[in-house]
């Protein structure tokens, strides 16, 4: 009986994806998910595999958040945007965040039984997760999942559920987000309106066949937008019964988003703002405080080399209370 | 002085009519078993179809797999029900069909079998029963087939074309017999039975013309089960029929009160039925028998009885012949049918009868609330299985008694059991192959300018929400279409769909045993370092998951992770999520005794999958001897419902995951 379980070769798994061999997924996400102490090192070295340094430039896969209300069909329409992802040649990676979080502190992800995908495609990969029991954004491990598995896969989603907060945790980690609402989700208007929900990048109004309620449910959403200015959101109907329309639209919709976008800016700004979240988890306010408070912090960060990944640059936060006095 | 009045009936009643549920293999093998049966006195017939045919795929799809032939009969065209029903006159049989996703399919065949009998049988003529209902599909049994909006529609279908075409024909039994087997309670059976009564009726209305609705109220007819507390059982159906003629007087506007009286047939319950000393069967059999003729006042049209070994595997022709004596018996020996209704007058069961009314009442103006039977049926299942896990609770806790099961459970060996055949019934597994052969010729040797033109009206018809399916389906069925192309062609029109699990509504649990196996569960979580990941599968088509759903929710409240993706998975499908979630460990579930050919499938697929070192377990109705088999292929644990002690099995799990990963727990220490 060996009496501890052997750990996986982190460098070997994060070369295996920057070399986009999609089969190291499952393992890489195994290690990335542990919180075992000595699961640290190895998960570290996967990362620094797969971080801007290592790979010469920011992760080519699209990092796409997709978010909303339950019920109103995300699982119906991420089966067909995987089709049509599939259609041109794309791979994807689906991270199913799943929020229930129990007492017990299990918890059953149902969600991957909802997204239809050919189980031989081996270019399709769907992950649940529970959410971690940390406020206000997405347990530490998803965001790394994303940022390894950008890595390898064309497209990687993040699925969460909720409104008004979730499209906000899942902001600063995707490169687009795509809130999702049907015809009927008025609150979410509301929502968007008193300026309680930011303002999405891409807006999908789902159920939205020719009948009356969902041109009127449109032209509410197309008003409240312009009213807020939010001229460059794109608003995507699409149905995800037979036969599904919208969706090519919708896909064209996230790569104009994306092209529109300076990436690199983007990631990087996130990777500074998660390597600040993790550190003052780990060492909480004093922590902060050793490096004079966030604003400082979040300067010095500034200045550091673009290429760190979030360990890196979490590490240089805490090499840097060591040297204060 | 004055005579008394005798409290006899003039004239005895007319037994109900009495049906085994039978039918396996082939069509030929069951034509024969049909044939025997009515000779020993059975007086209607009452078919059970394979899954595969039940779910619409051919003999030679991937999912039939393991099925063919195995918890009924397999039909796949208009050829195997010809053979089916050889030498039946159809003239004279009332004949029952379990089918439900495909009615409306095996219901053409069966009219173009009775059309090509001879001498033929007009459509008129035709009595008999066509399950369709599918509400109870997605809350219970499984077997569905088409998303929610176009099965009402062909069940609507089929009642609009059977009152105006085939009048003596009870086109749809509404059943509250597998929400009782998912859990329900008297009140739940009740009111969600009678909310999918108005769904069904409100769907028809909008098909038929008006002045046909009280025909159609009076051929709608209900499947109920019966359960051994069978005092209250009784008091459940007088509350069915109070409420089923309240409903068609004040809703539908049915005047004859000939029409609103509640018809139903039964098969008693197999829930209830134990493993453990299975004699012991017989007796609940002949009390939840008596909940279903005991009162006149709402006594069965049709009776089917489970036989004693029904927890073991597939009955034998003698255990059924046991079981139809027994109805025998009841009707021919005793004193029942010549009495007025014996509970008439009786405060005991008016009150219960109240009792019920009150509490059904409420529920069904929830589901009502909800927006009706159909979009309610998240809500319904949701409620199931959180009854279900109450039952459960009850039982390990001793509170309910199950005797021989968790109280007087000391025995002698059964020489029941104690035959070669370990008391039951072996299909035969040559059977598929020779199903596949079969078909494979029926295709060669049909027109098949003529089956292509039959689907692609069809086709044409499915699209069309304003015509009526069954012409189309008739003439396919006359073409020689298969069931697997019948089915292709409205899955195709209608979308494919997977019903909800309801295991995410149920209720926590919370008890000193459970907590101390979450404590078990957070160790090793921690030595793992990701917490324990358990995939509970249902691979084939088996639809039975109340104990898929049951393992799931209580991994969850002990602290795992649990991927449950319902039911009708392929082995690949169950493979591929096992590699992508990295689970420690991996449950599987199948009650259609189809394991011996799926299990092996689902540990090649894992190797494929490059799933090595993840211990599989399987749950089920599964015989020794087979259970032997798999552990030898690799299987690590087999459970059968003799280990109905849930925690006991979280803990085996919990101490195999800690054993392969060489952790030491609790447990293992």
């Amino acid at each position: 009986m060996k009496l501890t379980p052997a750990l996986p070769d982190g460098r070997e798994l994060g070369r295996r994806l920057r070399e986009r061999d999609l089969s190291a997924a499952p393992a890489a996400l195994n290690l990335i998910e542990s919180r075992s102490p000595n699961a640290r090192g190895p998960t570290q070295q996967l990362l620094a595999e797969v971080s801007p340094a290592a790979l010469g430039a920011e992760a080519p896969g699209h990092v796409i958040g997709v978010t909303g209300p339950p019920g109103v069909g995300k699982s119906s329409l991420l089966s067909r945007l995987l089709a049509e992802w599939r259609r041109r040649h794309r791979s994807v990676a689906v991270l199913a965040v799943d929020p229930s979080s129990r007492r017990s502190g299990g918890s059953l992800l149902g969600d991957r039984a909802r997204i239809e995908a050919d189980p031989r495609d081996k270019s399709v990969f769907v992950r649940s997760t529970a959410a971690g029991n940390r406020l206000g954004g997405l347990a530490p491990a998803t965001r790394a999942a994303a940022a390894a598995l950008a890595a390898a896969f064309d497209v990687v989603v993040i699925e969460t559920v909720g409104v008004g907060q979730s499209e906000t945790e899942v902001a600063d980690v995707a490169d687009t987000v795509a809130v999702v609402l049907q015809p009927a989700s008025g609150d979410v208007l509301q929502f968007l309106k008193a300026g309680i929900m930011e303002v999405p990048d891409v807006l999908v109004m789902t159920k939205s066949d020719l009948q009356s309620p969902a041109r009127r449910a449109l032209a509410d959403l197309n008003a409240a937008l312009l009213a807020l200015g939010a001229t460059d959101t794109a608003v995507c109907p699409v149905s995800s019964v037979p036969p599904p329309t919208g969706i090519d639209r919708l896909v064209d919709a996230l790569d104009a988003h994306r092209a529109s976008l300076d990436l690199p800016a983007r990631r990087l700004h996130a990777r500074r703002r998660h390597a600040l979240e993790d550190f003052v988890a780990e060492h909480g306010e004093r922590g902060l405080r050793a490096l004079g408070g966030r604003l400082e912090a979040q300067r010095w960060l500034e200045r550091q080399r673009p290429e760190l990944d979030v360990p890196a640059l979490a590490h240089a936060l805490e090499a840097r209370v060591e040297e204060q006095p | 002085m004055p005579e008394m009045p005798s409290p006899r009936l003039p004239e005895p009643d007319r037994p109900w009519m009495m049906r085994t549920y039978a039918g396996h293999s082939d069509a030929k093998r069951s034509n024969e078993l049909y044939r025997r049966n009515l000779e020993k006195g059975q007086t209607g017939l009452s078919i059970a179809f394979d899954l595969p045919t039940q779910t619409g795929y051919d003999p030679d799809h991937e999912l039939a797999r393991g099925e063919v032939g195995k918890v009924g009969v397999s039909i796949a065209h208009r050829g195997d029900m010809a053979t089916l029903l050889d030498q039946i006159p159809l003239d004279q049989m009332n004949t029952s069909m379990t089918i439900n996703a495909t009615a409306a399919w095996l219901l053409s065949l069966y009219v173009v079998a009775a059309e090509n009998q001879d001498p033929p049988t007009a459509e008129k003529d035709l009595q008999g029963t066509t399950q369709n209902d599918i509400l109870k599909e997605y809350l219970s049994r499984g077997t569905y087939a088409f998303p929610p909006g176009p099965s009402m529609r062909l069940i609507a279908d089929t009642i609009a074309y059977t009152v105006q075409h085939i009048p003596k024909w009870n086109p749809i039994n509404i059943c509250s017999y597998h929400l009782q087997e998912a859990g329900a309670t008297p009140v739940q059976e009740i009111a969600f039975t009678m909310s999918n009564a108005i769904a069904v009726l409100d769907a028809v209305k909008q098909r038929v013309a008006p002045e046909l609705m009280g025909n159609v109220f009076g051929r709608i007819s209900f499947f109920v089960n019966a359960g051994v507390r069978f005092i209250e059982e009784h008091a459940k159906l007088r509350t069915m029929g109070v409420l089923w003629d309240e409903l068609g007087r004040e809703r539908y506007g049915v005047e004859d009160e000939k029409q609103r009286r509640l018809r139903y047939g039964v098969q008693v319950n197999s829930l209830g039925l134990t493993e453990a000393q299975p004699e012991n069967n017989v007796y609940r059999i002949a009390l939840e028998a008596l909940a279903v003729t005991l009162g006149r006042g709402a006594r069965a049209r049709a009776i089917q009885l489970p036989a004693w070994n029904e927890a073991l595997g597939l009955p034998r022709p003698w255990d059924q012949q046991w079981s139809l004596r027994l109805q025998q018996i009841l009707a021919y020996e005793t004193d029942l049918l010549e009495y007025p209704d014996i509970f008439e007058g009786s405060k005991v069961m008016d009150g219960l009868v109240a009792e019920l009314l009150e509490g059904a009442r409420e529920e069904m103006h929830r589901v009502a609330e909800l927006g009706g039977a159909v979009e309610a049926v998240d809500y319904m299942k949701g409620s199931l299985v959180e009854s279900q896990r109450r039952r459960w609770q009850r039982i390990e806790s001793g509170e309910q008694v199950a005797v021989g099961m968790n109280r007087f459970t000391s025995t002698e060996p059964s020489p029941l059991t104690a035959g070669a055949d370990g008391g039951i019934l072996v299909v035969d597994p040559e059977v598929e192959a020779e199903q596949r052969k079969a078909l494979e010729q029926w295709r060669a040797t049909r027109d098949q300018a003529a089956v292509d033109e039959a689907l692609q009206a069809l086709a044409a018809v499915a699209r069309d929400d304003s015509q009526n399916i069954m012409p189309a389906t008739i003439a396919a069925a006359r073409a020689g279409v298969t069931t697997g192309e019948w089915a292709q062609t409205l899955r195709d029109a209608f979308g494919e769909y997977r019903a909800p699990t309801g295991v995410g509504e149920a209720a926590p649990a919370d008890t000193q045993d459970l907590a101390e196996l979450r404590g078990e569960v957070e160790k090793l979580s921690e030595a793992l370092g990701r917490r324990l990941k358990f995939l509970v599968g249902k691979p084939g088509l088996d639809g039975h998951s109340n104990g898929a759903e049951q393992i799931a929710v209580r991994a969850r409240d002990a602290g795992m992770d649990v991927v449950y993706e319902g039911i009708r998975l392929t082995p690949t499908q169950i493979a591929t999520s096992a590699a992508q979630e990295g689970v420690h460990v991996i449950g599987l579930s199948i009650l259609s005794g189809s394991h011996r050919e799926l299990i092996p499938s689902v540990l090649d697929a894992l190797r494929e999958a490059g799933v090595e070192d993840v211990p599989v377990v399987v749950g089920g109705i599964i015989p020794e001897s087979d259970a032997e088999a798999l552990r030898e292929a690799g299987i690590a644990a087999v459970y059968t419902p003799k280990d109905w002690n849930m925690n006991g099995m979280m803990r085996a799990i919990v101490e195999l995951v800690a054993e392969r990963h060489g952790v030491e727990t609790a447990v293992g220490a």
